[in-house]
């Protein structure tokens, strides 16, 4: 394969040499997502699901070769032999082409998880969980090979296959059933099936492996019926697509990141969840491996606020619905994560038998900074309910009891310490950004009653809370040693979530004070182009943070430099997503390879937020009126 | 007691014991013990959009629980005699006859069953359940023989004989 640049646009083509089976992709960049807001599974540049959970993003999984070449399961459709790998989303889906090139011929493999309007599931039955794979010879002959080689319940149960003829090859686990079919001819063993098949031009061949969970499989059959799926699909895709209301600068790009997240939407509760992976490493070889496959409140408000920003208010109405009712029975107390269904998320435990990915151990499954108290979570939660209603959403009487208590709770605890956005497992502090988000919380709710859209809010107490907050933040939040705003009151240290005062409204972009901090920023966290959340004991190794580097141009863009700086900065991070235009949670500054889960909601929704402000910064330099979202 | 209040008793304790039938085979569903749904399968004999097909399937479901619940009947007021032990008897002959017969002729009755020999069509994409159902679950049966014999036990203990 080629390797990675350090600088620019990755490259497109991957060249894979006659290789055994059991070759694991090392880069995360090579891997892109399909999914059907239910579930989402990763497909290699060499065309191997390396990672499915099905049924939905929090279940073990079925194939999971990303974290374990042996163990791990895949399933692979690609050519025999050397060849060379292209690939591409098509235009504004989610379906992905791979075109491999070989001495012989060419031939393509479209993957994708089929998605269905509620009007075509009201005509059609329709498989609650499937992929599909279609290979289409499209120039000379291609020896065509297909290894499928599940490993349910994250390698740990024991399979249970059956040949059921005309009805496919089923494997019976503890979720569900999942069952293959293909046209092409497959031998089936006790670890799988696989099968080899020659193509010439025009010769196409299809696989489906479907996924009952709750019902009686339904199995649609192949050939006519997969290419109306794959129609269905396309035409799904891309009238969400259609549906953003953007035209500014990077637009396609950010089609592409508004696909990308709805991809990590589970559709059936409206929750949003951080990536769909667990323990992509922070830190290649290192332990910094987390499982984000759950919803935090603060990247699913964040991801929200974007989505509704540019015209995806059903997406906000949904996530608004979910919230009310994940967090009714801990409110006004708020866990920082839920799983989809806002229920706790099991205990944090390690595959102790898996390898992880590039040697990066250990594999955690749950996630025990659920424990944690992370306080701009209320922020974070109410600006983005302040801007749907903002937007002329009507705020029923449970959501305003909700946010009161929101409210209430942040007026009492705000000046307590916690463990702040970044998550660290080494205590509490009091963090700057913790107070700004509180500050925020209590703002929006005095906008909000001011507005009359909250009643009964308690706001002479708000409004002391809110000068409380203001004076900590300006007094021990800033140090006049540093010439900067600090992470943590009294503290020495900078942070990113520092660039974020002037996009709450706090205090504007340009001041002496931010100018200043910015400066630090730049000096002590940027690194090519891109910036690190933090650099102390705990970050040694650590990529730049994908989020943080979209803050940097966006700040420029709020007004701490012009315009087009903001959009050179834009473009310079752009250019470190992969070829498909995937984000992981981090970027090595020197490499260029994405680290971390993948795709992060969290980065691509940096990228929208620094688009939209760098749009309306020119509309408004041209003297445009902003165009406002309609609820 | 009179023909009517018989009448009566039989439609009361039908649709009790059709209720339970179902509520069970719904616990079992959820419990991951199996994947066979009665009302989901009879409805999309009707229509393939799944929210309807749940509610009609629902709804021919009691309707056959009524007559299932009939033979019952009959049987009782044939031997002049009805006992939680004797419906839990007859329970387990309905199971039976259900996951064999009745499993195996669903294909050819279901106008959305793919057929176990010639596989799915696009016409016909409802996985058949299979000798015992066993298609939806190896406790299928379990699950099925359980339901049925707690459906015979109720019209047995609950139903009173004419004389």
């Amino acid at each position: 394969m080629t390797s990675a640049t350090a600088h620019g646009p990755r490259p497109l083509l991957a060249r894979r040499e006659s290789l055994p089976f059991a070759v694991m992709t090392s880069r995360i960049g090579d891997y892109g997502l399909i999914g059907d807001c239910r579930a989402a599974a990763l497909v290699s540049r060499l065309g191997s699901i390396d990672w499915l959970c099905w049924p939905r993003f929090d279940s073990p999984s079925l194939f999971g070769a990303l974290l374990d070449d042996e163990a791990g399961g895949r399933w692979s459709l690609a050519p025999t032999g050397a060849c060379e790998s292209r690939r591409a989303y098509v235009e504004d889906t989610n379906v992905l082409a791979t075109t491999f090139t070989t001495a012989t011929g060419r031939v393509v493999v479209t993957d994708f998880m089929p998605v269905a309007s509620e009007e075509d599931k009201k005509h059609n039955l329709i498989p609650d969980h499937e992929i599909l794979r279609i290979a289409r010879c499209e120039a000379g002959e291609v020896e065509l090979e297909q290894r499928f080689r599940p490993r349910p319940g994250y390698g740990g149960e024991r399979l249970r296959f059956c040949d059921r003829g005309a009805l496919g090859y089923r494997l019976e686990t503890r979720d569900g059933t999942a069952t293959l079919r293909s046209d092409m001819p497959l031998r089936f063993d006790d670890q799988g099936a696989h099968g080899r098949v020659r193509l010439r031009a025009g010769d196409v061949v299809y696989s489906a492996l479907g996924f009952a969970d709750d019902w009686p499989a339904i199995l649609p059959p192949l050939g006519f019926a997969s290419e109306r799926a794959l129609h269905r699909s396309i035409e799904w895709w891309r009238a969400f697509a259609r549906r953003a209301d953007y035209d500014g600068p990077f637009a396609a790009a950010v089609r592409r990141s508004v696909l990308a997240v709805k991809l990590l939407v589970y559709a059936p509760s409206g929750a949003v969840v951080a990536a769909p992976t667990t323990s992509l490493p922070e830190r290649l070889g290192g332990n910094l491996n987390w499982d984000y496959r759950f919803c935090w409140l603060r990247d699913a408000s964040l991801t929200m606020r974007a989505l509704m920003a540019i015209g995806y208010c059903d997406e906000a109405k949904a996530f608004a619905s979910w919230l009310i009712h994940s967090t009714r029975l801990t409110r006004p107390h708020l866990n920082i994560l839920y799983d989809v269904y806002g229920n706790h998320p099991g205990d944090e435990r390690i595959l102790r038998r898996w390898h992880g990915f590039d040697g990066s151990r250990p594999v955690r499954i749950g996630n025990a900074a659920v424990e944690q108290r992370q306080l701009d979570v209320y922020g974070e939660v109410i600006d983005a309910t302040a801007q749907m209603a903002r937007a002329g959403a009507h705020l029923d009487r449970e959501s305003q009891k909700m946010l009161r208590g929101f409210g209430e709770y942040v007026c009492r605890h705000w000046n307590e310490p916690d463990e702040g956005i970044w998550e660290p497992r080494s205590g509490r502090s009091p963090h700057t950004h913790s107070r700004l988000l509180c500050w925020v919380a209590v703002d929006r709710l005095i906008e909000l009653s001011e507005r009359g859209l909250l009643q009964r809010a308690p706001l002479d107490q708000l409004h002391a809370t809110r000068a409380d907050i203001r004076r900590e933040i300006e007094t021990r939040g800033w140090s006049d040693k540093h010439d900067s705003y600090v992470a943590i009151l009294d503290g020495d240290e900078v942070d990113a979530t520092l660039l974020l005062l002037p996009w709450y409204g706090f205090e504007p972009a340009d001041s002496p004070r931010m100018r200043a901090t910015w400066r630090r920023v730049e000096r002590e966290l940027g690194a090519n182009g891109l910036l690190y959340r933090y650099r102390n004991a705990e970050s040694p190794g650590e990529g730049a943070f994908g989020i943080c580097s979209f803050w940097a141009p966006e700040y420029l863009a709020l007004g701490g430099g012009s315009a087009e700086e903001a959009e050179r900065a834009i473009a310079s991070v752009l250019a470190r997503a992969n070829d498909l235009g995937l984000f992981a949670e981090e970027i090595d500054p020197e490499t260029g390879e994405q680290l971390g889960n993948f795709p992060q909601a969290f980065t691509h929704v940096g990228f929208i937020n620094a688009a939209i402000s760098l749009a309306r910064r020119q509309q408004k330099e041209a003297g445009v009126e902003p165009r406002r979202v309609p609820a | 007691m009179s023909l009517s209040m018989s009448l009566l008793n039989w439609a009361l304790w039908g649709l009790v014991a059709t209720l339970v039938l179902t509520t069970i085979s719904s616990v079992a569903q959820g419990l991951r013990l199996t994947r066979m749904n009665i009302p989901f399968m009879l409805g999309t004999m009707f229509t393939p959009d799944r929210d309807r097909a749940k509610i009609y399937g629902f709804m021919v479901h009691l309707f056959n629980g009524w007559i299932f619940s009939f033979f019952y009947i009959a049987i009782f007021e044939s031997l002049h005699y009805s006992s939680w032990w004797l419906g839990g008897i007859l329970g387990l002959f309905h199971a039976l006859f259900v996951l064999t017969w009745g499993m195996r002729a669903l294909p050819g009755l279901h106008p959305r069953m793919a057929s176990e020999l010639h596989g799915p069509t696009v016409a016909r994409q409802l996985e058949p359940p299979g000798f015992l159902a066993l298609n939806y679950g190896v406790r299928t049966p379990i699950a099925a023989f359980v339901s049925h014999l707690v459906f015979g036990i109720i019209l047995g203990a609950f139903y009173r004989v004419l004389l």
